[in-house]
């Protein structure tokens, strides 16, 4: 059964990546990209990460594709781009030169470090209590560990997320008329 | 007959990541649309999270998953901003690909 579902994910997460890489048209691309996050979530479920997985489909599948979606109406820029326009020759090669590489480095490194011993994680008593909840042991113990050992870290997140929000609002209004120096016109002395 | 099939172990995840981080790589490498780079860009940071989480469970550390709660945080604030620069430079460049990006100026 864990691995039925692991091979459905897999499968999921593998052709979604794909999709995202090979279709030329930005919405396929981000419908794409809704099917690896599904997937990574189904994935996140089973290893017993509940919480996450339910973020995973809020923040990622629900916020991060509808903005992804809405730019790509806000711009109007959902016409297809084509992919045999080449402007390096070499780039496709190599792209896939390293593609490979860097999948056969590191199966080779999680090869040889398979069999390494586990290091030993010194856990706090609250958070090992939590964890052993019957019900909802993962929330828990998540809750546990984000609020007392790494609650600076997430009050600078939210630091983080105002900042966040205050470049986009500067970076996407319109400028003023004036504001912006004139774009210079080099298309038209080619 | 049953018995002989394998679960999913650590090390099947851990692959699994590697190989969704390079297709993020060879996606960022290949593609000129700065939307789609981003996407790549997310498949990356996914694969990282799918990393973080199995090694948590085999680890029998929470700590992994506090670790992958605030790289979904900073990569909905990453893509917030990002896509406010897509907007921006559009805006004034319709249909621009990276390579017409490689100037800041304009």
């Amino acid at each position: 059964m864990e691995l039925f579902v692991f091979v459905v994910a897999a499968a999921m997460v593998l052709g979604g990546a794909v999709g995202v890489v090979v279709r030329t048209h930005p919405v396929h691309a981000a419908l794409s990209l809704v099917l690896t996050l599904f997937g990574i979530a189904v994935l996140f479920i089973a290893q017993e990460a509940h919480f996450l997985a339910a973020v995973q489909v809020i923040v990622y599948a629900g916020a991060i594709v509808v903005l992804f979606l809405f730019v790509i109406m806000l711009l109007g820029v959902d016409n297809a781009e084509d992919l045999h326009i080449e402007p390096f020759k070499v780039q496709r090669p190599v792209a896939a030169v390293v593609g490979a590489g860097l999948v056969t480095l590191l199966g080779l490194a999680i090869m040889v470090s398979r069999k390494a011993a586990v290091p030993v994680v010194a856990q706090t008593q609250a958070v090992q209590d939590a964890a052993l909840d019957p019900q909802d042991g993962n929330i828990r113990a998540l809750a546990r560990d984000v609020f007392s050992d790494r609650v600076l870290a997430f009050e600078l997140t939210s630091v983080l997320l105002v900042i966040a929000v205050v470049a986009t609002v500067m970076l996407a209004r319109k400028p003023r008329p004036g504001e912006l120096a004139p774009l210079p016109e080099k298309a038209d002395a080619k | 007959m049953i018995g002989a099939i394998a679960t999913p172990t650590t090390t099947w995840y851990l692959l699994l990541g590697a190989v969704l981080f390079s297709i993020g790589v060879v996606g960022v490498m290949v593609r000129r649309n700065p939307l789609v780079l981003f996407m790549c860009i997310e498949l990356m940071l996914n694969a990282v999270n799918l990393t973080f989480v199995a090694l948590a469970r085999r680890m029998g550390d929470i700590g992994g998953q506090s670790v992958v709660f605030f790289v979904m945080v900073v990569a909905a604030a990453e893509v917030v901003v990002g896509l406010g620069i897509v907007v921006a430079i559009l805006r004034r460049k319709p249909n621009a690909t990276t390579d017409d990006l490689a100037e800041l100026k304009g």
